[in-house]
């Protein structure tokens, strides 16, 4: 194997588009920053972009049908270090989302994240029909539910969703017939509407869930709450207007109006200081981002690897969409980061290895 | 390398194209939501941006000071400091409520209360929780600078009013701005402006009413400061200088003393008012600040009414004083002739009932002429003399000469008072005018009731010649109402002589006299309070005799008429208002002369315009013994000499 690719066979034109949202991204959380208590942090994200720069070349040289051989091996420990977090994990925010590895607390959800995408991958290449039975279809989703059941209970409703569309997406592309789709459509329909109607969404959700519902379908009645987080969010945006406040004088995020800015609300903080025009250039890149994988995945050599990829951009396209549908006030508040823009560590780490899977996959489009 | 991958190449393209439309649909979808917000609703976002980061703190505009006619401060403002709750954070306010209670000693319902009621306000709009801050305050709140960002102080300007009350009514107070007034100033007050409430504080208070101005302080979300905008500047009120007379005023006040009251002292050539008491008198400055409801109801509620202006708005009967109207009818319409003379037995009947004079049962008048009748008060003369005239005749005199309509003082709420006729009955009660009541109105009792400036008006227009200028209190009125009625010259001459008898001639008012003086007047006794209040009331002491007592000087064209009232003083008029007259003209003269002599210069007083208000000693409401000789010493005077405060 280690004959095979060379530098030329990265997709740089991915790279190029990855580091222009990265710079964004550092641009921004130094200006939503500098003047505060947060200074420095980043540096702290370049330090985490590096990392995670490596951590992808390096995974990029494992050929994925190893990984994918290891597929189950990777699944169950990704259920054992879930159930460990809960068991002992850290606990900030009200949440057991972490565990400390050298010195850092990572979120064990990010890496499962990643490994659902390879099991989904590997599960749907072994279905050998171009239609997808209605028997593997509830068996892929029995398998995804282990884990999300167990992310929900930390709580992390974000990254529990962010499990579905790596489903979705695969079981489409695996031939999922439309009946079933029909099923699923009307499924997910109830199940949203269940969340939304009180009653029933009592016994579902966590309180704090359930008042981030009630605050998007009302922000008036919460003028401190995620309601009032919206809110200004939106102020921020639109505040923007065109052509934005210029950098480093978006009076909302200045003056810490928009909620955590430098992470989950950072394209809040863009538009404002940039305006639509900087909005244009950041979605833009993120279509670019999307479409590019799209492509690779188009031109994968086997199922396998297709898979892989459109796991990676089922999980990356639906982290752009929820959280700029909560920037613009269209979504509640679900605490998902925006891919590469956002200030986090784990959440960068899991980018970049997806990305170094997507690159994995492209590198050995040529070679048996 | 495992097996199950091999060779399987069936890539779905159809489908991977179907998720490339829909990436560039969702990009498209989140473009227009964007869209939406930056670019169509981007005026009201950027709005709401500047209202989070902008906080208002008003800078209060000092009202306008108010100086006597020689620019003595009769009204001015003393340096305070108001405590703002800042709102534009409500769950940081509500959470620091219980530390703020303690600190400052206000109970947290009553903090929950201002809250509660300026709900409706916008956020940015701080309240006020304590307009005057201790200097324990101001303390706790330097020192909690840091962890109470909700609390504000400001320098606001409080009114100070000269104590005891002094001219209180005329200068009236300011409180707090009330709901309709807001609705009617359109969009001038805002909730938490100080506004005059009565008096000239209320009818000039557009003038003496600045602008407040904004301090625009940039804060961050957790509500500290991180810079300023720059300040739009408050521009202060205009003073405004009366024509009151401080050294009149003080002898006013001080000669009506503790009884209630009122005493107007007017110049009849200009209508200026050169005094105007009226007792009891609340202390405005107890309310410059914020009056509970406690105290706001008590002082409403006092039977004494200390509310009350008499001075325009005590409508009563003016007693014999009102002989001067029926005497001018008589000579004016030679109706009984001026030669006409009576005998006064000490009564008189008329249409089968009795009507007393003053002196029944103590002695008698004897033959009566017009002179004497009013040097000596005689109501028998003047009975017939009304029932000669009738009422018609007398309320044309009335009215025409003063009566029963407003003087169009520049204060609010003047009463008009009454002049009875036969049209007010059948349009007031539905009823025919009864003979005998025109007996009654003739000698100023009945349903005749005016106000102490009226009497003034009328007193010293007649004196004047029939000229009868609208009284005012602001120094350079631009435009002076005149009302004119022909009195022939002997009509006058014999009037103001009989007037001048009254004080000089051991009239009613013959322990007056000053010397080198020509002061004249009429006295006045009245026995109820109104037509209906008798009615309801009865021959209850509380209602007896209203003493009256208008004055002026000279007899003819007089610089000065002074009408004073004292409320149940069981005295006549002459005896319980005319000291109080006689005090004013008197005070009246010594300080012309001073000023003539060059001892007293105006200038000494303007020079020193920016000094506070100081405070004059508390006037003393003491009954003026009636025994008292000519000499009423003016007491003390502010000056520039003195420290303020």
């Amino acid at each position: 194997m280690n004959d095979g690719p060379g530098t030329r066979d990265y997709d740089w034109w991915l790279l190029a588009i990855l580091g222009a949202i990265c710079a964004i991204g550092v641009v921004e959380i130094y200006s939503a920053t500098h003047g505060s208590s947060l200074a420095g942090m980043h540096w702290k994200q370049v330090r985490w972009l590096v990392l995670g720069a490596i951590l992808m070349f390096v995974l990029s040289r494992i050929d994925y049908h190893l990984i994918l051989d290891q597929a189950w091996l990777l699944y169950l420990l990704g259920i054992v270090s879930l159930v460990a977090v809960l068991l002992v994990g850290h606990t900030r925010f009200g949440a057991k989302r972490w565990i400390p590895v050298m010195g850092e607390f990572l979120q064990v959800s990010e890496l499962v994240k990643l490994i659902i995408i390879i099991w989904v991958a590997r599960f749907f290449a072994e279905v050998r029909s171009d239609d997808l039975s209605l028997q593997d279809l509830i068996k892929a989703g029995l398998f995804v539910g282990v884990p999300l059941g167990l992310i929900l209970k930390q709580p992390d409703l974000g990254t529990a969703l962010v499990l579905m569309p790596v489903l979705v997406v695969g079981a489409f592309l695996a031939g999922l017939q439309w009946r079933h789709a029909a099923i699923i459509t009307l499924a997910g329909v109830l199940l949203i509407g269940c969340v939304f109607f009180p009653p029933v969404s009592r016994h579902i959700l966590k309180p704090y869930q359930r008042d981030r519902i009630t605050s998007f379908l009302h922000p008036e009645n919460d003028p401190k709450g995620s309601g009032y987080q919206l809110l200004q969010s939106q102020i921020a945006v639109g505040s923007g207007g065109f052509w934005g406040k210029g950098f480093g004088n978006g009076s909302q995020n200045q003056l810490g109006y928009i909620p955590v800015r430098y992470s989950d609300f950072i394209m809040s903080a863009w538009a404002e200081e940039q305006g639509f025009k900087g909005v244009l250039v950041a979605l833009g890149l993120y279509m670019a981002l999307l479409l590019r994988l799209v492509q690779n995945a188009q031109r994968a050599k086997d199922r396998a690897g297709m898979f892989l990829v459109m796991g990676v951009a089922a999980a990356l396209g639906f982290h752009v969409l929820v959280n700029v549908a909560m920037v613009i006030g269209a979504m509640p508040v679900t605490g998902i980061p925006l891919p590469l823009m956002s200030y986090g560590g784990s959440a960068t780490l899991f980018v970049f290895l997806a990305i170094g899977l997507v690159m994995n996959v492209r590198l050995r489009r040529f070679v048996n | 390398m495992s097996y199950w991958f091999r060779n399987d190449n069936r890539l779905p393209q159809g489908r991977l194209t179907i998720v490339s439309y829909f990436i560039v649909g969702m990009v498209g979808v989140l473009l227009l939501g964007f869209w939406k917000l930056q670019v169509i609703d981007s005026e009201k976002y950027s709005s709401m941006a500047e209202r989070n980061r902008v906080r208002y703190i008003p800078i209060i505009a000092p009202r306008g000071r108010m100086l006597d006619r020689d620019g003595v401060p009769l009204v001015d403002n003393r340096p305070s400091f108001s405590v703002l709750l800042l709102r534009d954070d409500p769950a940081l306010a509500e959470k620091s409520l219980p530390i703020i209670a303690e600190g400052m000693g206000i109970s947290i319902d009553d903090l929950r209360d201002q809250l509660n009621n300026a709900k409706n306000l916008p956020k940015f709009q701080p309240i006020v929780i304590k307009p005057e801050a201790s200097n324990a305050d101001v303390a706790f709140i330097e020192s909690h600078r840091s962890d109470l960002p909700v609390l504000e102080m400001i320098s606001v300007s409080r009114r100070r009013y000269l104590p005891g009350g002094f001219m209180a009514h005329a200068g009236g107070y300011v409180g707090e701005v009330s709901e309709k007034e807001i609705e009617n100033s359109g969009g001038k007050l805002r909730p938490g402006d100080f506004v005059g409430k009565s008096g000239l504080e209320r009818e000039y208070n557009d003038v003496l009413m600045g602008t407040d101005g904004l301090q625009r302080v940039i804060v961050n979300s957790v509500g500290q400061e991180k810079g300023h905008l720059p300040t739009q500047e408050a521009v202060p009120g205009k003073q405004i200088q009366l024509t009151i007379d401080y050294d009149l005023q003080q002898v006013a006040e001080q000669s009506l003393g503790a009884r209630p009251g009122a005493a107007v002292a007017l110049d009849p050539h200009t209508g200026e008012v050169l005094a105007m008491v009226s007792h009891p008198a609340p202390d405005p400055n107890d309310f410059a600040v914020r009056i509970s409801g406690e105290d706001w109801k008590k002082l409403n509620e006092d039977p004494q009414k200390p509310l009350l202006n008499r001075a325009i708005q005590g409508q009563l009967a003016p007693g014999s004083v009102f002989k001067i109207i029926t005497a001018t009818a008589m000579l004016e319409d030679h109706n009984p002739p001026e030669s006409f003379t009576t005998y006064c037995p000490g009564y008189a009947t008329f249409y089968g009932r009795q009507f007393k004079c003053w002196v029944f049962g103590k002695s008698s008048h004897g033959a009566v002429d017009l002179h004497k009748a009013i040097l000596q008060s005689c109501d028998v003369f003047f009975y017939n003399v009304g029932q000669r005239l009738g009422i018609d005749r007398l309320a044309y005199y009335g009215t025409k000469l003063g009566l029963g309509h407003r003087t169009g003082i520049d204060l609010p709420s003047e009463e008009a008072g009454n002049m009875p006729s036969a049209e007010w009955v059948e349009r007031v009660f539905h009823r025919k005018w009864y003979a005998g009541e025109t007996i009654s109105v003739s000698t100023g009792q009945g349903a005749v009731t005016t106000t102490p400036l009226q009497l003034a008006r009328t007193i010293g227009g007649i004196a004047m010649g029939g000229i009868f200028k609208q009284p005012h209190m602001l120094k350079d009125a631009q435009k002076v109402g005149e009302e004119r009625f022909e009195i022939s010259e002997p009509t006058v001459q014999k009037i103001t002589d009989a007037m001048y008898g009254v004080v000089n001639e051991g009239g009613t008012g013959a322990g007056l006299k000053l010397a080198g003086i020509e002061f004249s007047g009429k006295s006045g006794t009245a026995q109820v309070i109104g037509y209906a209040t008798r009615e309801r009331f009865g021959k209850q002491k509380k209602f007896e005799d209203n003493a009256w007592f208008v004055g002026y000087a000279p007899r003819r064209n007089p610089e000065i008429v002074v009408a004073v009232l004292v409320q149940e003083s069981g005295k006549h008029g002459g005896e319980a208002a005319g000291p109080v007259v006689r005090d004013v003209i008197k005070a009246y003269y010594d300080k012309k002369a001073k000023r003539t002599e060059g001892q007293y210069t105006a200038e000494e007083k303007h020079d020193n315009p920016g000094r506070a208000l100081r405070p004059v000693a508390a006037i003393q409401h003491q009954r003026v013994s009636k025994s008292d000789g000519q000499e009423s010493v003016l007491p003390p005077r502010p000056t520039s000499t003195a420290e303020p405060r």
